[in-house]
């Protein structure tokens, strides 16, 4: 579903993403995980096709990201860092955007908004403007505008941070609803997230891949049985062997 | 074709959302009525329109350059400045959009709610008919042809906002930019530039200013070299614009 070969990505002298491989098939849940300014962010990026990468390639439902760019934007769901969102609109109207801008067919755009509201747990806050909802609230916005569509593939930039812990649960929930018929790839900061939503993990360093586990395989990396300790072992080696 | 069709059907979304934004916050609102309390500022009282004698609105025409110079950057500044500081150009390039619909729905946005500002003089239309007999064909082409330099003063801003994330920023640039093509045609500057470069380059400066275009249309003229001129110029500065905002993806 998500194929990604050898992706590049320069920002000057500093090579952010060096030659990053990796594949996702549909029903996986991946935990994208590293420390800041891993190349994390840069490489979901490249896949929204909102950052063009200096060599290399990602798929989307078999389009490539770089050669038919709308194409494999139209199969994928991205919920960039931050989620941000246009202030001035209310939920619905920018889902109403979102519906119009991927050229959804008429017909199908109001039952694709009330489906991603419904999904999203958003209906309570749908007459407010969108600057003034919490951040747990907009979060969920644009997790709705990531999926309104439908998309095969989503990629998701933490969607679980700044939430309380029954929002998380509630996005937990809806993850694991879409798994079965999506490939999905997550980011976060928390590793206690990662056993209760991914089936595997990936962990990137200065660019590169420094683990490619599923949670438990993770887990016995570590010294401690904690993922902290694997995390912490797996990131301080990188950095190890390029000092 | 069809690829073709494809860059473009960003337009209408696009214009949508802009248009939207424009009239959700205060912005269209003062806008349009600091614009319209200016316009009728310099028309009564620096121009006096009443005391001239004659029923024509070369009064009120004569200063729409300058009035636009300052104004329409401050309704282009936040066209893209206003994505890149709130992170939603990110949002905004991960859709299957085209670049040439989203740089003209945006500008033509703006652009409408520069029209609903002329619209909304009308009535000095009205009031120089009531007064007298004006020549009503000269004063609509004259209207067209402002409408024209609106948006190419709009292009200037919209341009220039896609360089940076600063609205100020992009509103005194392109302040600055929409100085030098009015002013190209002030005769203080081009008594000048004659004085200092000889009449040839006194000419071709003239060539590239707001100031003489709109010349021939506030007496009723219609040139195609005006109209010609307004249309290439934001043509120009809209590719401009479509280039400066294609860069982000670059990183």
């Amino acid at each position: 579903m998500l194929d990604i070969q050898k992706l590049e990505k320069s920002f000057g002298e500093k090579r952010a993403v060096q030659g990053l491989s990796f594949t996702v098939e549909k029903g996986t849940v991946l935990g994208f995980l590293g420390p800041n300014g891993a190349g994390k962010s840069t490489t979901m990026r490249m896949i929204a096709g909102v950052l063009e990468p200096d060599s290399g390639d990602a798929t989307i439902d078999g389009k490539s990201i770089v050669s038919a760019r709308r194409d494999a934007q139209a199969a994928l769901g991205y919920l960039p860092e931050g989620a941000p969102l246009y202030d001035d609109m209310t939920p619905p109207e920018f889902l109403a955007f979102m519906a119009a801008a991927r050229s959804l067919p008429r017909s199908e755009r109001k039952p694709a908004i009330e489906r991603a509201i419904a999904d999203s747990r958003i209906s309570t806050v749908c007459s407010q403007r969108i600057g003034s909802l919490s951040k747990g609230y907009r979060r969920r916005v644009g997790l709705a505008g990531a999926i309104l569509h439908d998309p095969p593939v989503l990629v998701l930039d933490e969607p679980t941070d700044g939430l309380d812990p029954n929002q998380k649960r509630a996005v937990r929930a809806l993850i694991a609803r879409m798994a079965p018929r999506k490939a999905i790839v997550i980011s976060t900061h928390t590793l206690t997230e990662v056993p209760a939503m991914c089936t595997r993990a990936i962990v990137v360093d200065r660019g590169r891949i420094v683990a490619d586990e599923t949670p438990e395989g993770l887990l016995k990396l570590s010294a401690d049985g904690t993922l902290e300790n694997a995390f912490t072992r797996l990131t301080d080696q990188a950095e190890a062997e390029s000092a | 074709m069809n690829r073709f069709r494809q860059q473009f059907d960003s337009f209408l979304p696009t214009f949508r959302r802009e248009l939207g934004a424009y009239f959700a916050t205060p912005m269209a609102y003062v806008f349009l009525a600091v614009f319209l309390l200016s316009i009728g500022m310099f028309t009564w009282e620096a121009a006096r329109f009443f005391d001239t004698g004659t029923a024509d609105l070369s009064p009120f025409f004569v200063w729409h350059p300058w009035i636009y110079m300052i104004f329409l950057p401050a309704l282009a500044m936040r066209l893209w400045a206003d994505e890149t500081s709130a992170g939603t150009d990110e949002l905004l390039l991960s859709l299957p959009l085209g670049m040439p619909g989203l740089v003209l729905g945006k500008l033509c946005a703006a652009w409408t709610v520069a029209a609903v500002g002329l619209v909304l003089t009308l009535p000095m239309w009205i009031t120089v008919n009531y007064l007298g007999n004006p020549d009503n064909a000269a004063i609509a082409l004259t209207y067209f042809v402002s409408l024209l330099m609106a948006g190419s003063y709009l292009s200037i801003g919209a341009a220039i906002s896609a360089l940076t994330r600063s609205q100020v920023t992009a509103f005194v640039i392109s302040v600055v930019v929409a100085f030098v093509f009015t002013a190209a045609g002030w005769p203080l500057v081009l008594s000048g530039v004659k004085n200092l470069f000889g009449a040839g380059l006194a000419d071709l400066v003239a060539q590239f200013s707001f100031l003489s275009h709109f010349e021939a249309a506030q007496r009723g003229v219609l040139e195609l070299r005006a109209v010609l001129f307004f249309v290439g110029f934001m043509t120009l500065w809209t590719i401009l614009n479509g280039l400066w905002a294609s860069r982000q993806r670059l990183g």
